[in-house]
């Protein structure tokens, strides 16, 4: 398993990650590395094993439909960058 | 009456899916407990976790599990006891996780059926994919400042059911009556008040065309968030026609997400293709499977109303009306509340279908009012039927009448005292008017002798114009008919 | 006057009620124990003031006879725990400056129990390490020195901070989290008691998150008996956690004492690969024959997926990682590096928030999750997953406890750079596939190297069974005598 630029590169854009060029290919190095000690796991027989996919064999429980939360937006928005009245603000997106 | 895209090279048909977003009604929102409220200040109806701030967690609302199943019976669809909750990753700066969460590989409905109800009576069923429960989005300003796009989180983390159909529809008139029964369905159950303009239903079309005869499914564009079921139907047309175009001229279509300029009528690329989008679906951690069995099931559908199509064919056996205006009288279950209070109350069936179907709807139609707000209550068009049955007033006066109704306010009976619109019944009364019109026209009369009969109904027009409408049409044609045989 | 801060929690405790010394006398002793040892950076917020005023408040409720189970008891609060009005971090640049506006449910759990909290404690960024270099606060530094030598050592990590700060004496005990041996791995190498209950018995709630499905908070503390008080409190059902447990939190303190007579402990023979480095190797046999002497049996089991449990995690890790760690934006609160627009800000933002570490994560998260590889990677390794669960089940089937090193080595210098990522991940090769498992974990202070440094002993029970847990590390402690830290005051 190598992992090419191309694909650091996409990665990176898919985690809104900004890697200068000069870094590339030390990242592609080392995530290399990485996948390829992953790999070992090719040889675990998993056929009829289902997936654990949480940290505990529970359910869901659920929550009664009150409103009992919000109306707080000053504490919503204390620790934020940029803000305007009780908007967040951004760069502006184009459409 | 199929529609057919008449091409250079032949004729196509349109091959449509629809995913609608429909807001769940419910007073907090799907993991938090902020209010749903709509047109609230900026980001007052936002939690800790609608705000994505570190550490904090989704607990799932009761309501929203139920509203789900709860739709799901009404489209006659498999429940999924166990459900799994997946994030769907991508950045926005709307979606304050980087993710949203949704159902992906295992809904909470599976496949059910919602049958069309087209407008010349017929009707045809259309599949229904499955239906998920996913989280709303923020909503991102752009036209406030010049540099900067403003985020207001009040609708992040809204319930939502997304509702796919499968690709079962032919014609735009088939989405439109498609989107109008899905609608008329959830407003029925009380789990989603279909307010488009309002954004509480919102509609992404998956459009491809195909050579008629084909059963081939073509490369499909979806066009998303189209806010009312006109556009979704123009919105497909314009679609559709672009298909037509590119094949026909040998191009290829790219899947691709597009959306409808209602202003110019089009549809146009959405986004960039530099970058596929890669939603990275998994399993949401901080989430366990949602389960629950068959006595909850069962004790939802015990408080199921009846639906459309049921009050339909039952309206139809009931009431003898045509299937057609029965399928208009159901679409809102309050007109269909409002049809059968005024049936039962002045005990005719039929007069209450014109009376409710074609004047009052005409009116609020007009006037652009529901059932709820309409200036004449069920009591008082019953009353006015009741009116008419027992001859106190003509059809033609209670035309009048239904008039001044709709100005005053007023109950028919009162209105009908206040004026002397008391149908004459009294032949005395009636005797004398009829003399003075034969006398004053006995060239009409001598036609009559001469074998004219079709002048008595000129005669007892006469007469009605004299007593200002208010002779019994009836009872004037007899004592005519009388006087003029003599 | 004696040193306040040689005492454990259950004495300090004692001395309280029976008012010996006052809650603000004991937090003063901490404050200046903490303000002379910055050196060891392990707190990344002091809160002095803020524990002053607690403890006087402690006082108050002591005069009242209305102390509550922690009452004066001066805390270090790991900075993953969101405290309200408080800068929260989580060792990253990217938090830098946040102050909460709520508290997590497990702080505010050791506030109503009257405890004091003196600061948050560093760790690494995003709990993502195994030796505190990972904080963009700096490193901590291990309290413990090799016999002669004059090295930093690593604290360990993640939760390096309090590691340090309660085996320093600069808090009498500290909360950690464990979401791959973060609690239990830095407990061995400073010396003390770290204890990672059943996934889903501490809330989750506010809790700054990198792998939600393994992520749980834990004590750690100088003795077992302070680790089962803490425990005690920090448990509990939470609504706020879909993944909190609704079941009672047994009295784990009330079961101390109670020995091992008649229980069947395992030692997995996995966890003695060739090249196990001879001390570890040596404290394991003494752990053992300990146990053996309490009257337990001991016996050898098969855990035969234990060698994939460090990919498994390496990939499960990561890709939650990528996904929690997705609302770090720029947007809401912290860091936010000015972009042309949304998505270049967003990129730059976390190009320049995150360090080295937490953005290979990411990017290996982001990889195994991506379309075409989720289930060669991701639904490979939570069908791994469930196979290392199934082996702890079965192992669990014929003996109560199992007994194993924590660690692979005692404390490794902070000079001795480790340039392959992977070479690191191994730290964590025994704590992972309890982790993974779901299964409580505890690390006892066992013995020393040749050299003078701690060593520690896992010991694994299986799902909600802490009260075997307890019962197990009591009798280690006991036999261990572990000296601790003296000299550091
Ligand atoms: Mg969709
Ligand atoms: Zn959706």
């Amino acid at each position: 398993m190598s992992l090419d630029k191309a694909t650091v590169r996409r990665i990176a854009h898919l985690a809104r990650i900004e890697v200068p060029d000069a870094d590339l290919d030390p990242m592609v190095k080392e995530l290399t590395g990485i996948m390829n000690w992953i790999e070992q796991l090719k040889e675990v027989n998993t056929d009829a094993v289902a997936p654990m996919t949480g940290g505990t064999d529970m359910t869901l429980a659920w929550r009664k439909d009150t409103v009992s939360d919000g109306a707080q937006p000053e504490k919503v928005l204390s620790n934020a960058p940029d803000k305007h009245d009780h908007f967040f603000s951004v760069p502006k997106v184009v459409e | 009456m199929a529609y057919i895209i008449k091409g250079e090279t032949g004729d196509w048909e349109v091959v449509i899916g629809l995913e609608v977003h429909a807001q769940v009604i419910s007073a907090s929102k799907l993991f938090s407990g902020a209010s749903t409220t709509f047109g609230s200040d900026p980001n007052s109806n936002v939690a800790f976790v609608d705000a994505a701030m570190p550490g904090m967690l989704p607990v799932i609302n009761a309501v929203a599990v139920e509203q789900a199943v709860r739709t799901g019976l009404g489209l006659k669809a498999k429940i999924n006891h166990r459900s799994v909750f997946a994030r769907k990753n991508y950045f926005y700066a709307d979606l304050p996780q980087g993710y949203q969460i949704s159902q992906f590989d295992q809904p909470i409905v599976g496949e059910g059926i919602l049958v069309l109800d087209m407008p010349d009576g017929s009707s045809r069923a259309v599949g229904i994919e499955r239906l998920h429960l996913e989280q709303d989005a923020g909503k991102s300003i752009h036209d406030i400042h010049p540099t900067k796009s403003f985020i207001d989180l009040n609708r992040a983390g809204v319930t939502l059911m997304e509702i796919v159909s499968k690709p079962d529809m032919r014609s735009p008139d088939e989405a439109g009556a498609y989107l109008k029964k899905l609608r008329s369905i959830m407003r029925y159950l009380g789990t989603c008040d279909g307010n488009m303009e309002e954004g509480s239903m919102r509609c992404d079309a998956n459009v491809s065309v195909r050579p008629v005869g084909s059963t081939e499914l073509r490369t499909r564009c979806e066009i998303k968030n189209v806010n009312s079921m006109r556009f979704v139907m123009q919105a497909i047309e314009f679609e559709a026609k672009r298909h037509v175009d590119v094949y026909e001229n040998g191009g290829k279509i790219d899947q691709e997400t597009r959306q409808y300029d209602s202003a110019k009528g089009e549809t146009r690329t959405m986004r960039s293709k530099e970058f596929a989008h890669d939603y990275r679906y998994f399993p949401d951690p901080d989430l366990l499977p949602l389960v629950f069995d068959d006595a909850y099931v069962a004790s939802i559908k015990a408080t199921l109303p009846e639906l459309p199509d049921d009050k339909k064919e039952r309206f139809i056996s009931q009431y003898c009306l045509t299937p057609y205006d029965a399928g208009v009288l159901v679409g809102e279950k309050e007109n269909a509340d409002f049809y059968e209070k005024v049936a039962a109350q002045s005990g005719d069936w039929k007069l209450a279908n014109s009376w409710v179907s074609n004047n009052l709807f005409a009116v609020l139609n007009a006037r652009n009012l529901s059932i709820a707000e309409s200036p004449i209550s069920a009591d008082d068009l019953s009353k006015l039927i009741t009116l008419i049955k027992n001859d106190t007033i003509s059809n033609r006066l209670a035309k009048d009448v239904f008039e001044i109704m709709l100005e005053t306010g007023k109950a028919p009976d009162v209105i009908v005292e206040e004026r002397g619109m008391k149908q004459i019944t009294d032949t005395g009364a009636l005797d004398k008017a009829i003399d003075d019109i034969l006398a004053a026209n006995a060239d009409k009369v001598a036609q009559v002798s001469a074998g004219k009969e079709a002048l008595i109904g000129w005669f007892v027009g006469q007469v009605m114009k004299a007593t200002q409408g208010k002779a019994n049409p009836a009872l004037c044609q007899e004592l005519l008919k009388k006087k003029l045989a003599q | 006057m004696t040193d306040l801060t040689r005492f454990t929690i259950a004495q300090a405790r004692d001395h309280l009620r029976k008012k010996d010394f006052t809650a603000l006398e004991l937090t003063d002793a901490h404050i200046t124990a903490m303000e002379k040892h910055r050196h060891l950076n392990a707190f990344i917020t002091e809160t002095a003031d803020l524990a002053r005023e607690r403890a006087k408040a402690s006082d108050f409720r002591i005069k009242n006879s209305d102390a509550k189970p922690l009452e004066g008891i001066p805390l270090g609060i790991k900075d993953l725990f969101c405290t309200q009005g408080v800068q929260t971090t989580a060792g990253s640049h990217i938090l830098k400056g946040f102050t909460p506006n709520y508290e997590s449910t497990v702080s505010q759990k050791l506030r109503d129990a009257g405890s004091v909290m003196l600061g948050k404690l560093n760790l690494d960024e995003f709990a993502m390490g195994s030796s505190n270099m990972t904080s963009h606060f700096g490193n901590v530094v291990n309290p413990w020195k090799a016999r002669g030598h004059s090295d930093d050592l690593a604290p360990g990590g993640s939760s390096g901070g309090s590691a340090a700060a309660v085996s320093a004496h600069l808090a009498m005990g500290a909360t950690g989290t464990d979401t791959g041996g973060s609690i239990r791995q830095p407990a061995a190498f400073c010396g003390i008691v770290g204890v990672k209950p059943t996934y889903g018995r501490c809330s989750r709630w506010g809790v700054v998150a990198f792998a939600s499905s393994l992520d749980q908070a834990g004590p750690m503390t100088r003795t077992v008996r302070d680790a089962a008080i803490m425990l005690n409190v920090m448990t509990g059902y939470d609504p706020k956690d879909s993944t909190s447990a609704a079941m009672a939190m047994p009295d784990v303190e009330a079961v101390l004492g109670k020995g091992v007579k008649g229980m069947k402990i395992g030692l997995p023979k996995q966890y003695r690969p060739d090249g196990l480095d001879a001390e570890v190797g040596t404290l394991w046999d003494k752990g053992a024959q300990w146990l053996k002497e309490a009257g337990a049996e001991v016996i050898e089991i098969d855990l035969p997926h234990t060698k994939y449990a460090l990919p498994t995690y390496y990939i499960v890790a990561p890709a939650e990682a990528s996904s929690n760690l997705a609302r770090y934006d720029g947007v809401r609160y912290g860091l936010r590096v000015a972009g042309n627009s949304l998505d270049e800000m967003y990129a730059k933002t976390r190009a320049a928030g995150f360090g080295p570490e937490v953005k290979r994560r990411i990017l290996i998260g982001t990889y195994v999750l991506s379309a075409g590889y989720y289930d060669a990677y991701y639904l490979k390794a939570q069908k791994v997953r469930a196979l290392i669960a199934q082996d702890f089940v079965q192992a669990f089937a014929k003996v109560d406890a199992i007994l194993t090193p924590t660690a692979p080595t005692a404390a490794f210098g902070l000079n001795d750079k480790v340039v392959d990522p992977v070479a690191m991940y191994l730290n964590d090769v025994f704590t992972v596939p309890a982790s993974l498992a779901g299964i409580p974990g505890s690390s006892i202070p066992a013995g020393l190297t040749a050299h003078g440094l701690p060593l520690g002993l896992q010991v694994l029970t299986k799902r909600w069974d802490e009260e075997t847990l307890f019962r197990v590390c009591q009798v280690l402690e006991d036999s261990a005598k572990f000296p601790g830290l003296i000299g550091e005051s």
